[in-house]
C-alpha cells in the first residue's frame, strides 16, 4: 500500500489510460461498461488521497522516470490541482452508471466498447492536464483529450454532430497550436519547459524579453480561451454540446472546460504572475470585459433559443463568464469565486444536461414547445432539474448563490461598482431563461407526445438526484469547497508579485 | 492481370527487403536516424504495396483486419507496460534504470521496448486507416 | 535600412510567420473542409518551424558525447516536435475521416452546401 501511495500522481493518469487499452480489446458492450465504472469510481479516490497529501504536508511531486525536474517530466499536485482533479473524478464517477442507458440510445451496440476506450482516453487527458507541471506536456494531455471529444461528439445520433465534430476540431486544433506557439515562445526566452522553473525565469528574462513575453501571454491565453470557450471564441461549443450524445454532453460540460480554465489559471497565476507584476500585461481588463459580454449576451441567446439542450449550451458558456470575470478580478474573493464557481457549474450543469438527457431518453424529444406539462409525467427529474437551475441564478441555499457572493465581493473589494450590479443583473437573465422553462415543465397541462414519459430508470435519476443534493448541500455547506478554492486563491495570489 | 507482370514479380521482390529495411530502421535507431515511427510506417508501406499490386484481398492475407486493429492498443500495452515496469523495481513509472545491471544498459532496453511497442501500433494504425479508407470507396 | 537588416537577420522567424499567417488565412477563407484541413496542417507545420530553428547551432553536430566535440545541437526541439507531428497527423487523420463521413451523409464537401442542405432536409 505504501508503494501505492507514493505513485498516487501516475496512477491517477495511467489507470484510465490502462482502462482505455483493456477497452480495445472488448468486444462486448456490457464488459466495457463495466470496466468503464470501475476506472471511473477508482479515480475519485486517488485523487481524494492526493488531496489529503496536500493537505497534510504540501504540494506532492512525482518526478517521470526518475529525472529531476526541470530536466524530466514533473507531476505537480498542489491544492488547486488536487481540486480539479477531485472534481472531475468526481463527476465523472457520480454520472458513469447513467451511460449505460442514455448510450443504448444514442450509439450502436457494436460501436459501444470503443465509445468507452474513447471515453476514458478522454478522462486520461482531462487528468493529465491537471496534474502535469510541464507545459509540453500539458499540450500533449490536451491533444489527447480533444481527439477523443471529436470522436465522443461524432458519434452523435444527428448527422449534424460530424459538422459539430469537424469545427470544433478546427477550432480546437487552432487553440492547441495557439497554446503551444506561446510556449514555444516561452521556451525560447527561458530555455525550459517546467511551469515552476518557468515562472523563476521569466522574471529575470522580462527585462531584454519582454515584448516575446508578452506575445506569449497573448497566444496562450487565446489558445486556451479557444478550448474553454471563453466569449467570443465560444462558437464551437452550442453546436457540440447540441448534437452530441447526451451523456458526453453531460461529462463535457462538467470537465473539458473546467480543466481548460484550470490552464489558464496555472498559467496566468503560477507562471506569469508570479514572475512579472501582472498590471505590466492588460490582460484582466480584457479577460473581465469579455467575460461581463458572455454572462449578458450568450444569457441572452439562452433566453430565446428554442433548443434545451442548446439553451443549457448557452448558458454555460455565459456561466464560464462568471469564472473568468472572478480570475479577471485578481483578488482573494474574486479568485476564490472563480475557482467555486468551476466546481459548483461543473455539478448544476451535469444535473441539468443529465436531466435533458433523461428527458430525450422518455421522450425523444428536447424542443421546448414540445415539453409542456414535462414536470407533471417526470417529477423527480424535473425536481432535480429545478434545483439546478435554481443554482444557475444564484438563489441562496444553493452553490450558485455562494459563488455570486464571493464574485460580488470581489467586484466591491475592487472597488467596482457597477461590475457588482451587472453580476446581479445577469443573475435577472438566467432567471427569465430557467423560469421560462420551468413556467412550461410544471404549470402547463401535458402535451400529447408526453403520455407515456415517466421518471428514467435508477442508473439515471440516482446520480441526477446526487447532483441535484449536492448543489444544495455544498450551497450551505461551503467548508469543503469555498474553503479549499480560498486556499488555493491565497496561495496563487500570495506567490505573486 | 497477366499485363502488369512486371510490377508484379518486381513486388514481390522487393517485399522482404521491405520488411527487412523497416527492421534495419528500427534497431539501428539506437545509432541512427529512426525508430518506432518511421519503421512502423516502412512495415505498413509493405502491406500497402500488396494490396495496391494484388488487391486488397492478398493483403487481407497479409495482415487481416482483425490483427491489425489488435496492434493498436497491443503496442500501446507493450508502451505503458515497460513505464509500469518500473513499479516492479521500486522506481516511478517510465524509469528503465534497474532493468539491467547498470542504469545505462536498463534505459537501452527499455526504450527498445517502448520502440517496439510504437513500431506494432504505428504500423497497425497506418493499415487500418488504409483498410478504412480503401472500404469507403466501394 | 535598420528594419531590412532586422529582417534579414531573423528571416528564420519571417518564414515562420509567413506560413503560419497563410495557414491560417486558408482555414478561415475556404469554404471546402478539406482545404480547410490542409490549411491547418500548414499552420500547424509553422510551429514545428518556429521550435526546431533556433535549436539547430552553427556548426554544432547531434548531441552525443565525443571528445573531439564540443558544440552541439539542441536535441530537445527535436524530441518535442516529433510529438508535436504526431499529434498533428492524428488530428489530419481524424478530420479526414470526419470529412468523409460528412461526405456521407450530406452528400457534399463544401460548408456552404451543407449548410444549406441542413436547412431543407
Amino acid at each position: 500500500m505504501s508503494a501505492a501511495w507514493l505513485h498516487l500522481p501516475i496512477l491517477q493518469v495511467v489507470l484510465p489510460l490502462f482502462g482505455a487499452i483493456a477497452a480495445a480489446f472488448l468486444k462486448r458492450s456490457a464488459s466495457a461498461f463495466a470496466l468503464a465504472l470501475v476506472v471511473s469510481w477508482l479515480m475519485p479516490v486517488i485523487a481524494g488521497a492526493l488531496l489529503w497529501q496536500v493537505l497534510t504536508g504540501g504540494p506532492v511531486s512525482y518526478h517521470l522516470g526518475g529525472w529531476e525536474p526541470p530536466w524530466g517530466i514533473e507531476y505537480r499536485v498542489d491544492l488547486l490541482n488536487a481540486f480539479v482533479l477531485l472534481l472531475i473524478s468526481a463527476i465523472g464517477a457520480v454520472i458513469m452508471p447513467a451511460a449505460r442507458r442514455s448510450i443504448d440510445l444514442e450509439i450502436e451496440a457494436d460501436r459501444q466498447p470503443r465509445f468507452y476506450c474513447m471515453f476514458l482516453l478522454c478522462l486520461t487527458g482531462l487528468l493529465g492536464i491537471a496534474i502535469t507541471g510541464d507545459a509540453f506536456n500539458a499540450f500533449v494531455f490536451l491533444e489527447i483529450s480533444s481527439l477523443s471529444t471529436y470522436v465522443l461528439i461524432a458519434l452523435g445520433p444527428d448527422r449534424r454532430a460530424l459538422l459539430a465534430a469537424y469545427r470544433y476540431l478546427i477550432v480546437g486544433t487552432i487553440g492547441a497550436t495557439f497554446y503551444v506557439i506561446g510556449v514555444g515562445l516561452l521556451y525560447l526566452v527561458t530555455g525550459t519547459l517546467n511551469m515552476a522553473d518557468l515562472a523563476v525565469r521569466i522574471g529575470p528574462a522580462w527585462e531584454a524579453q519582454s515584448r516575446a513575453i508578452i506575445a506569449a501571454l497573448g497566444f496562450i491565453t487565446v489558445g486556451v480561451g479557444l478550448k474553454l470557450a471563453l466569449f467570443p471564441l465560444h462558437a464551437w461549443l452550442p453546436n457540440a454540446y447540441t448534437y452530441a450524445p447526451s451523456w458526453v454532453t453531460v461529462f463535457l460540460s462538467a470537465s473539458a472546460t473546467k480543466v481548460a480554465i484550470y490552464l489558464l489559471v496555472r498559467f496566468y497565476f503560477s507562471v506569469f504572475g508570479s514572475a512579472v507584476d501582472l498590471d505590466l500585461l492588460p490582460v484582466a481588463t480584457f479577460i473581465v470585459a469579455l467575460s461581463v459580454a458572455a454572462m449578458f449576451l450568450a444569457s441572452i441567446s439562452a433566453v430565446f433559443e428554442p433548443n434545451l439542450k442548446r439553451m443549457l449550451a448557452y448558458s454555460s458558456v455565459a456561466q464560464i463568464g462568471y469564472i473568468t470575470l472572478g480570475i479577471g478580478l485578481q483578488n482573494q474573493a474574486g479568485v476564490t469565486g472563480g475557482l467555486v464557481h468551476i466546481v459548483n457549474h461543473g455539478m448544476m450543469k451535469a444535473a441539468l444536461f443529465l436531466a435533458a438527457g433523461a428527458v430525450l431518453l422518455r421522450v425523444r424529444t428536447v424542443r421546448i414547445a414540445e415539453l409542456a406539462g414535462i414536470g407533471r409525467k417526470m417529477p423527480w427529474t424535473m425536481a432535480a432539474f429545478s434545483v439546478a437551475g435554481l443554482g444557475l441564478i444564484g438563489t441562496p441555499g444553493t452553490t450558485g448563490f455562494v459563488s455570486k457572493w464571493y464574485l460580488v465581493l470581489g467586484a466591491i473589494e475592487r472597488g467596482w461598482w457597477p461590475l457588482a450590479f451587472l453580476i446581479v443583473a445577469s443573475s435577472v437573465i438566467a432567471l427569465v431563461y430557467v423560469g421560462r422553462f420551468l413556467e412550461i415543465a410544471w404549470m402547463r397541462e401535458p402535451a400529447e407526445g408526453l403520455a407515456e414519459a415517466a421518471d428514467p430508470p435508477g442508473s439515471v435519476l440516482l446520480p441526477l438526484l446526487i447532483l441535484a443534493a449536492a448543489t444544495i448541500y455544498f450551497g450551505l455547506d461551503t467548508a469543503l469547497t469555498a474553503g479549499i478554492a480560498g486556499q488555493a486563491a491565497q496561495s496563487l495570489l500570495g506567490g505573486m508579485r | 492481370m497477366s499485363l502488369d507482370l512486371i510490377l508484379r514479380i518486381g513486388t514481390k521482390l522487393i517485399l522482404p527487403f521491405i520488411l527487412l529495411f523497416a527492421l534495419y530502421v528500427q534497431f539501428h535507431g539506437d545509432y541512427g536516424p529512426g525508430g518506432g515511427f518511421q519503421a512502423g510506417v516502412i512495415a505498413a508501406g509493405m502491406v500497402i504495396l500488396v494490396s495496391i499490386t494484388f488487391g486488397l484481398a492478398a493483403a487481407k492475407q497479409v495482415a487481416p483486419q482483425a490483427m491489425v486493429e489488435r496492434m493498436i492498443p497491443v503496442g500501446l500495452l507493450i508502451y505503458a507496460g515497460t513505464g509500469a515496469a518500473g513499479f516492479l523495481f521500486g522506481r516511478n513509472y517510465l524509469d528503465y534504470s534497474s532493468f539491467a545491471h547498470d542504469p545505462a544498459h536498463g534505459h537501452e532496453l527499455g526504450i527498445l521496448l517502448v520502440e517496439f511497442g510504437v513500431l506494432i501500433t504505428v504500423s497497425g494504425t497506418m493499415v487500418s486507416l488504409f483498410y478504412a479508407f480503401v472500404e469507403r470507396g466501394r | 535600412m535598420d528594419f531590412f537588416r532586422t529582417v534579414a537577420d531573423h528571416y528564420n522567424y519571417v518564414i515562420t510567420i509567413f506560413v503560419m499567417v497563410a495557414g491560417l488565412y486558408i482555414v478561415t477563407s475556404r469554404g471546402n473542409l478539406i482545404k480547410k484541413l490542409v490549411g491547418l496542417a500548414i499552420f500547424q507545420t509553422s510551429v514545428y518551424l518556429l521550435y526546431i530553428e533556433p535549436g539547430k547551432i552553427l556548426g554544432g553536430t547531434a548531441p552525443i558525447l565525443h571528445p573531439d566535440f564540443t558544440v552541439y545541437s539542441n536535441p530537445l526541439p527535436h524530441v518535442l516536435i516529433l510529438t508535436a507531428i504526431v499529434v498533428g497527423v492524428a488530428t489530419l487523420a481524424l478530420g479526414l475521416a470526419l470529412v468523409v463521413r460528412i461526405n456521407e451523409a450530406f452528400g457534399s464537401i463544401e460548408e456552404e452546401e451543407i449548410i444549406e442542405k441542413d436547412r431543407a432536409p
